[in-house]
C-alpha cells in the first residue's frame, strides 16, 4: 500500500513540475500577476508530493517490503536500520529519487523564501527548474522506476552491498547530490537573466548565496567520499583521478570559479556574460557527470548499472537543458555588456586570473577524463588516462593559483599597487621559504614545493586576518572587538583560503608516505617509519551480519609499546564478499595506517602497513573550506536580502 | 571585438557541447548495438602463443604446459576458474554442455585447495580433458588473467584468439564463440 501511494505522488509530481515549468516560464511574458504566484504553490506542493514519494521509498526499506523489487534486490531485513536507510539510495532507480527529491527541495526553498525577489524573475526561476525536474521525474516514472513491485516476493533480499555499509558512505551521496543539485539554482537564475536580458549587481548578490551554499555541499561531499575510499578500500590512497571523482571534481572547480567571478558581478558588474556562463558549465558539468557515469559510458570503479535506453533517454535530456541553455546563451549573452571598468591590476583582475587557472584546469581534467571514450571511437585505440597525467598536468596549474591567491585578498578593488600588498607577506613568504629549504634538504623537492605552496597561502590569509584587525598595533581588546566586526563574507572567504592550504598541506605531506606490504607469524615484528610494529596474533570476532578476522599488532617506539591496532578482514556470507577494514590512528598530524590484506596458508598475516604524513589534513582543509563557506553564508547583507534593484540599466529587447 | 566576432565567440561553448553530445549518442548507439565495450579489457595474448609454464594435474587429471598448446588438433578453450568463485559455479553447466558436444576444454584452477577443487568438480561436474593446478597464481599473473573465471579460445597453430572475462552465457556462446570457432576450426 505504501509503496503504491509513493508511487502515485511520484506521478502526481512529474504533472506539477511540467506546470510550474510551463506557468513559471510563460506567466511573466503574460504580466499576469495571480498565474505568476502558482509557479511558487506549485514548487512547494511538487517539494512535498516527491519528499512524500521518497519516505514511502525508505520506509519501504525500513520495513523491508520485499514487494518492491528495489528493495528486494539491494536490502536485507539483515543489515542495520542505517544501512536500511541508506540502502535506498545505493542504487540507480533509488539514487535517481533522492536526486529529483534535492532538486524539488531546492525549488521549494526558492519558492519559499524568494519572496525578496521581483516576482517575474522568481516564476522564470522556478519556471526553469521545474522543467529540469519535470524531464528526470518522468526518466525516474518510466524507465527507473524504484516502486517497481514483485510477486511473489522473495523470503529474503539479497542484501546492502558491504562496501557501502559504512557510515561515511550512508551520508556521501545525499552530501554530494545537495552540492550538484544545489547547482541547479545557480543556472536557473542564470537562464532566467538571459530570458529577461538583464545581469546585475542584485543579480549576482542573490546568485552568490546560492552557489556557496551548493559550493560548500560539494567541498563536504568530495571530503567524505575521498575520506571513505582512504579508510574502506585498504590501499590508503585518497584520490584515484577516476572518472566518477573526476566527474564530482569539474564542477567544484567552475563552481569556485563562479563563486568568486560573482562577487565581481556583484561588486563591480563586470564579467557579467562570463558569470552567466560559469553558472550554465558547473550545473551542466554536474548534470552530465552524474548521468554519463551512469550510462557505462565512463569505465569507473563505481558501477550503476543502466541499460543503453536508460542512457539515450538520459542523453536527450541532457542535449534538452545543456544545448537549449547554451543556445540562448549564444543568441542573448552577446548583449550583456560590463559597467564597470578597472584596471590591470586590481581585485578583480586578480579574480580573473584565478578563473583563467581554474577554467584551464577544469579543461584539462575534461579532457583526460574524456579522451579515452573519443580516441576508442575515432581511432578504435583503447587506452586509459591515469593518475601520472593528471598529476603532472594539474599541478603546475595549481601552483600559479597558490601562489596568486595569497595576494589577491590583499588587493583593493578597481585599482591597486602590487607593493603595499607583498610588503605584508614578507613574513609568510619568508617561513614558507624556510619550510622549502628544510624539507627540500632531505631531497623532496615535489613535497618541499607542496608544502612551501600550503604554508604561504595559510599564512598569508592569516596575515591578511591580522591586518584586518590590526594585530599588536592596537591592545589585543581591541582587535578581538575589531575581528567580531569583520564582515563574514571576508572571514568566510579567508577561512576557504586557509582551508585549501592546510588540504595543499596535506596533499604535500602524503608525498612523503613510507609503506610496506609484509607478512608476519606472530610475535615477528618489522621496522617502518621509526616505530617496530609487532603482529601479536590474529583472532576471530563476531559482527552484526559478518564473521571477522582480527589481526593485533603492536606498534613501540624505543621499547615503549604505545599503540595497538586492530585491522580486519570481514567475510559478507549473504554476497560471499570480504572487505578490508583498515586500522587507522590518528594524532591530527599524521596517520598510522594497518590493513589486514590476507591470511596466507602458511599463518600469519599479510599486513599493508603505513606511515601518512599529514594526511588528516587533506580532509580537515575541506571541513575548514566547507565551514569557511558557511560563515561566509551567514553574512548580515545576504540575510538581510538583497536591495530593491535599481531602476532598468542595460535591458535587452 | 565586432559585434559578428563575438557573437561567434558565444557560441563555442554551443558548439563544444554539440560535438561532445553527438560522440556521446554514437558510442551509446554502438553499445546497444553490442559493437562497442568501454568496459572491455585487451588481453595481451591476442595473437600471440601463451607463455611458458608446466603445471601439475590435480584430482588425477593430467596437467600440461605450454608446449602442450602448441598445435592442438582442432581449436579449443583454456578456462581458469576456482572453486571458490560464484560466477564459474554458475559457468559449470554451459562447459558441461560444451564438453559434451565435443569441444576441448582444458582448465587451469586459479589458487584453488586440491581437496575443494575435488568436491567442486565432483558437485559440478568436470568438463576438462585436462586439468592443471596454478596454486601460486603466478602463471595467471603472466597470462593477465583479469580474474576467474576467463576463458580463452586457442586455434590450430597454438595462438590465442579471443579472451572473454566473466561466466561464458548462452548469449556469449551462440553470438561469439560459435562464429570465432567456425572461423577458425
Amino acid at each position: 500500500m505504501i509503496p503504491e501511494l509513493g508511487h502515485f505522488a511520484l506521478a502526481l509530481a512529474v504533472a506539477m513540475a511540467f506546470a510550474q515549468g510551463v506557468i513559471g516560464i510563460f506567466a511573466p511574458g503574460l504580466r499576469d500577476a495571480r498565474t505568476m504566484r502558482a509557479a511558487p504553490a506549485l514548487a512547494i506542493s511538487q517539494f512535498l508530493a516527491i519528499g512524500a514519494s521518497f519516505l514511502a521509498l525508505i520506509w519501504s526499506g525500513v520495513v523491508s517490503d520485499f514487494t518492491v523489487k528495489n528493495v528486494a534486490d539491494f536490502s536485507s531485513s539483515r543489515v542495520p536500520l542505517l544501512y536500511r536507510i541508506s540502502g535506498t539510495w545505493g542504487n540507480h532507480d533509488g539514487s535517481m529519487l533522492l536526486w529529483c527529491f534535492i532538486l524539488s527541495l531546492c525549488g521549494g526553498t526558492v519558492a519559499a523564501f524568494g519572496g525578496g525577489l521581483p516576482a517575474s524573475l522568481r516564476a522564470r526561476v522556478l519556471g526553469v527548474l521545474g522543467l529540469i525536474s519535470g524531464g528526470f521525474l518522468l526518466f525516474t516514472l518510466t524507465v527507473s522506476d524504484p516502486f517497481v513491485r514483485l510477486w511473489p516476493p522473495p523470503l529474503q533480499g539479497a542484501g546492502v552491498n558491504p562496501i557501502l555499509q559504512d557510515p561515511g558512505l550512508a551520508f556521501h551521496p545525499p552530501v554530494l547530490y545537495t552540492g550538484y543539485v544545489g547547482f541547479s539554482v545557480a543556472f536557473a537564475f542564470a537562464i532566467a537573466a538571459l530570458i529577461e536580458g538583464r545581469v546585475d549587481a542584485a543579480w549576482g548578490r542573490w546568485v552568490r548565496p546560492w552557489a556557496l551554499l551548493s559550493w560548500c555541499f560539494l567541498t563536504a561531499g568530495i571530503s567524505l567520499g575521498s575520506w571513505w575510499s582512504y579508510y574502506t578500500l585498504g590501499w590508503g590512497g585518497y584520490w584515484f583521478w577516476d572518472p566518477v571523482e573526476n566527474a564530482a571534481l569539474l564542477p567544484w572547480i567552475t563552481g569556485t570559479a563562479l563563486l568568486h567571478c560573482a562577487t565581481v558581478v556583484e561588486k563591480r558588474e563586470a564579467l557579467k556574460a562570463w558569470t552567466v556562463l560559469l553558472a550554465i558549465a558547473t550545473f551542466s558539468l554536474s548534470l552530465s557527470g552524474t548521468f554519463l557515469v551512469r550510462s557505462g559510458i565512463l569505465n569507473s570503479v563505481h558501477s550503476f548499472a543502466a541499460a543503453p535506453n536508460q542512457g539515450l533517454f538520459i542523453l536527450g535530456l541532457l542535449v534538452i537543458t545543456i544545448g537549449g541553455s547554451l543556445l540562448l546563451f549564444a543568441v542573448r549573452a552577446p548583449a550583456l555588456a560590463a559597467n564597470g571598468i578597472y584596471a590591470p591590476l586590481s581585485r578583480e583582475s586578480a579574480l580573473v586570473l584565478n578563473n583563467v587557472f581554474l577554467c584551464a584546469i577544469a579543461a584539462v581534467v575534461f579532457t583526460g577524463t574524456m579522451y579515452p571514450p573519443f580516441v576508442d571511437l575515432l581511432f578504435g585505440i583503447q587506452l586509459s588516462v591515469g593518475a601520472p597525467f593528471f598529476n603532472q598536468t594539474v599541478l603546475p596549474l595549481a601552483a600559479p593559483i597558490i601562489l596568486a591567491m595569497a595576494v589577491g585578498p590583499l588587493l583593493p578593488w578597481k585599482r591597486a599597487a602590487l607593493g603595499p600588498a607583498l610588503a605584508q607577506l614578507w613574513l609568510a613568504f619568508g617561513v614558507a621559504l624556510l619550510v622549502f629549504l628544510v624539507v627540500a634538504a632531505n631531497r623532496h623537492i615535489i613535497a618541499a614545493l607542496g608544502l612551501m605552496g600550503g604554508t604561504w597561502v595559510v599564512l598569508s590569509a592569516l596575515t591578511d586576518i591580522a591586518q584586518r584587525v590590526r594585530l599588536f598595533r592596537v591592545s589585543p581588546r581591541s582587535s578581538g572587538a575589531r575581528f567580531m566586526l569583520l564582515p563574514r563574507a571576508a572571514l568566510g572567504a579567508t577561512l576557504g583560503h586557509i582551508g585549501f592550504g592546510v588540504t595543499v598541506l596535506g596533499i604535500a605531506g602524503m608525498t612523503l608516505a613510507t609503506q610496506q606490504v609484509i607478512v608476519l607469524k606472530p610475535g615477528q615484528s618489522t621496522q617502518l617509519g621509526g616505530y617496530t610494529w609487532t603482529l601479536d596474533g590474529v583472532h576471530s570476532a563476531p559482527g552484526p551480519n559478518y564473521t571477522q578476522r582480527v589481526a593485533d599488532i603492536t606498534l613501540s617506539e624505543h621499547g615503549h609499546n604505545f599503540l595497538t591496532l586492530h585491522p580486519s578482514r570481514r567475510f559478507f556470507a549473504a554476497q560471499g564478499v570480504v572487505t578490508n577494514d583498515a586500522a587507522i590512528h590518528t594524532n591530527g598530524f599524521q596517520d598510522l595506517y594497518a590493513v589486514f590484506a590476507d591470511e596466507p596458508k602458511s599463518g600469519g598475516a599479510e599486513l599493508r602497513l603505513s606511515r601518512h604524513p599529514l594526511a588528516p589534513e587533506i580532509w580537515f582543509g575541506g571541513l575548514i573550506m566547507a565551514f569557511g563557506g558557511a560563515v561566509s553564508l551567514s553574512d548580515r547583507r545576504l540575510r538581510v536580502g538583497a536591495p530593491a534593484r535599481k531602476k532598468p540599466a542595460g535591458a535587452v529587447a | 571585438m565586432s559585434p559578428l566576432r563575438r557573437r561567434l565567440l558565444f557560441g563555442i561553448p554551443l558548439a563544444v557541447a554539440v560535438v561532445g553530445g553527438g560522440g556521446f549518442y554514437t558510442i551509446l548507439r554502438r553499445m546497444q548495438d553490442d559493437d562497442y565495450d568501454p568496459h572491455a579489457l585487451p588481453s595481451p595474448l591476442l595473437g600471440k602463443r601463451p607463455p611458458a609454464f608446466n603445471l601439475p594435474g590435480v584430482d588425477g587429471i593430467q596437467g600440461f604446459s605450454n608446449t602442450d598448446l602448441l598445435a592442438p588438433p582442432k581449436p579449443m578453450l583454456v578456462n581458469w576458474f576456482a572453486s571458490w568463485c560464484l560466477p564459474c559455479l554458475q559457468e559449470a553447466p554451459m562447459l558441461l554442455q560444451l564438453a559434451q558436444m565435443g569441444l576441448d576444454i582444458w582448465g587451469i584452477a586459479y589458487e584453488d585447495p586440491p581437496a575443494q577443487l575435488a568436491a567442486f568438480l565432483q558437485t559440478n561436474g568436470n568438463p576438462y580433458k585436462r586439468l592443471a593446478a596454478d596454486a601460486s597464481g603466478l602463471t595467471a599473473i603472466n597470462w593477465g588473467v583479469y580474474g576467474v573465471p576467463e576463458t580463452y579460445l586457442i586455434d590450430r597453430n597454438g595462438i590465442v584468439r579471443w579472451r572473454y572475462p566473466g561466466a561464458l552465457t548462452g548469449d556469449v556462446v551462440n553470438n561469439k564463440l560459435t562464429p570465432l570457432f567456425q572461423k577458425y576450426s
